[in-house]
């Protein structure tokens, strides 16, 4: 384990694709917290003056307005935050869920194991996007609904790849020199389990981040998401669309930051797994 | 006979899932507040009973359930409550082929020219060509279709003027470059990776080194000897890269303004189309149990070695 961020560091460092990408990841993410502060204007602020007025007019709103007068630079910057809160909240109930998913199944082995692999493999082969749809639909959209239904579906892939570690980690002398030595199962699974996948773990997390923001978002886009007055990435780009004949910019500002993220945290979560030596899922 | 005994089990385990998936569904819908009903105003309550009647709404819950069963066995979606002049077989039977259609040209691109931008990028490892092409094939994974379409749409419909930017007229194949494009391109990024990570595996195993020594050329090797070992991993993803698919078919269709069945799942959900979105469920299922089996049966193809018992 202690290895992991010192290779990371040195292969990461190599990997200029990787350190770019990590550079907009921060600069995104700060501005995303602190840009709003910088405009005069607020996210759900109406300026009647200014209806759909495209970047760099005279009226004081950077990046232009959409067509009830809301400025742009305000408004992503807030559903960037919105999003990438939601995208890392859900990342967390995955990799939470997952961890423990796949460390109890790969610990256990033998039937246990089996009976939860075979569950897994059922549940990654329904439509659950689909369900998800439908459970959002059907109870509406309260925000706790929002991420757990996004974190249920993140976890799948993270289970399994932490199965496949403790089930080697299983073998190895020094577990079962704990073992030997009388520590409960949870001890092992804390102590030499745990720290061991961790490396594994850092790598697909960021990887499930951006997923996690493109499902928000996707969900969002449907009308199923964030509500107004309130927006994410994926709410504007579903406004910009409908607007893009006449007013393009309402499109291109969110989503050239949208894609400008996912992009990045993809480039970023394969560099590292690059530099840490994991296999493709 | 092993084998067809496997698949005969197969299609059989297909059933109960099917089972839970649409009690599942059936039983979320109707624990949705609201009501099919609701949006029509001004009703008097006398007709609003015997619309209720009419859909067979005032039986118990289980007893619906159980009828919904027995008319679905019986290949019968229902009646739609949001179109009322149509069943749910209509509806599904109108849009199903173009979106099957879409769906399955976006597959054979995606997995055609994934597989070809993947072991180019292979042979030509950590080359710029590599470099761009996995380059590119992540930012076919991270950009989303709703974002692409219509960005894609602005520039060669509004800016350029060579396709459409939106629409649909039977027969017109302008209309659907866009769509389509944009349907195949995440899968497309995927099989791509998969085949350079296999493909570089083959190329480097014993018997791709053996034919090559005999003095066979590369092409005949690549073709012959190292595609088909390098397409099983591509197989694996067939099944996940249908459920990417018909998810983008959801914004795709909606805005592209084509008249597939992609609408119907969220649209039925909003307005309580209970038997439209249950019909909308059993069809994607269905679709994606079916991809399953079909990519067991191209394992046994590809990989000989490969047996299943039942």
């Amino acid at each position: 384990m202690s290895a992991v961020p010192l290779i990371a560091r040195r292969g990461l460092g190599a990997n200029r694709v990787a350190m770019a990408s990590l550079g907009v990841i921060v600069g995104l993410t700060l501005l995303a917290v602190c840009g709003p502060a910088l405009s005069p204007h607020r996210f759900d602020a109406l300026d009647y003056a200014a209806i759909a007025v495209p970047p760099g007019s005279a009226h004081a709103h950077w990046l232009g307005t959409d067509r009830l007068g809301r400025d742009l630079f305000v408004r992503t910057l807030d559903g960037t935050r919105i999003s990438l809160a939601i995208g890392v909240f859900a990342t967390a109930i995955s990799v939470a869920v997952g961890v423990c998913y796949g460390a109890i199944a790969g610990f256990m082995g033998g039937r246990v194991d089996q009976f939860m692999m075979r569950l897994l493999e059922i549940l990654s082969g329904l439509p659950l996007i689909f369900l998800v749809i439908l459970l959002k639909v059907a109870f509406g959209n309260g925000p706790v609904l929002l991420f757990v239904s996004i974190g249920a579906v993140g976890w799948l892939t993270m289970a399994r790849i932490v199965r496949g570690e403790t089930l080697s980690l299983r073998r190895r002398e020094f577990i079962e020199a704990a073992l030997a030595g009388g520590a409960t199962s949870g001890r092992i699974l804390r102590r030499h389990v745990l720290p061991n996948v961790l490396g594994s773990v850092i790598v697909y997390a960021t990887l499930t981040v951006p997923q996690m923001i493109l499902f928000e978002t996707f969900l969002s886009f449907l009308g199923l998401g964030i509500q107004e007055p309130h927006a994410s990435l994926g709410t504007l780009v579903a406004d910009g669309a409908r607007e893009m004949e006449v007013a393009p910019w309402i499109l291109l500002v969110p989503g050239t930051l949208l894609a400008a993220l996912l992009l990045a945290f993809n480039l970023f979560g394969d560099g590292l797994r690059d530099a840490v030596g994991a296999p493709e899922r | 006979m092993r084998t067809i005994r496997y698949f005969l089990g197969r299609l059989c385990g297909a059933v109960p899932t099917l089972f839970v998936i649409v009690t599942v569904s059936f039983f979320l819908m109707r624990a949705a507040p609201g009501d099919p009903l609701d949006q029509e105003k001004n009703l008097a309550p006398e007709v609003v009973a015997n619309l209720h009647a009419a859909y067979g709404m005032d039986q118990p819950l289980w007893r619906q359930y159980v009828s919904y069963l027995r008319n679905l066995a019986h290949g019968d979606f229902g009646p739609s409550f949001r179109y009322p002049d149509f069943s749910v077989t209509d509806l599904i039977s109108q849009g199903l082929p173009i979106s099957v259609t879409l769906g399955a040209v976006a597959m054979l691109i995606a997995v055609g020219v994934g597989v070809a931008v993947g072991t180019l990028a292979a042979l030509r490892r950590r080359s710029w060509t590599d470099h761009l092409a996995m380059t590119l094939a992540v930012a076919a994974i991270a950009i989303p279709s709703f974002v692409l379409l219509p960005f894609l749409g602005l520039l060669f419909g509004l800016y350029l003027h060579w396709l459409p930017v939106a629409g649909w007229e039977p027969g017109a194949w302008r209309d659907v470059v866009l769509p389509v494009a944009v349907l195949s391109l995440p899968p497309l990024g995927v099989v791509a990776r998969l085949t350079r990570a296999s493909m570089q595996e083959a190329l480097g195993s014993g018997f791709v080194r053996t034919a090559l020594a005999k003095g066979l050329p590369l092409r005949t090797v690549i073709l012959r000897h190292a595609l088909r070992p390098a397409l099983v991993p591509v197989a694996g993803y067939l099944a996940p890269a249908l459920a990417t698919i018909l998810t983008g078919s959801l914004v795709v269709e909606t805005i592209a303004g084509i008249p597939g069945i992609g609408r119907y799942l969220v649209e039925g959900a909003l307005n309580r189309d209970y038997t439209l979105v249950l019909g909308m469920v059993v069809v994607y299922s269905t679709l994606l149990i079916g991809m399953g089996l079909i990519v067991d049966a191209l394992y046994l193809w590809l990989d000989p070695r490969i047996r299943f018992e039942p």
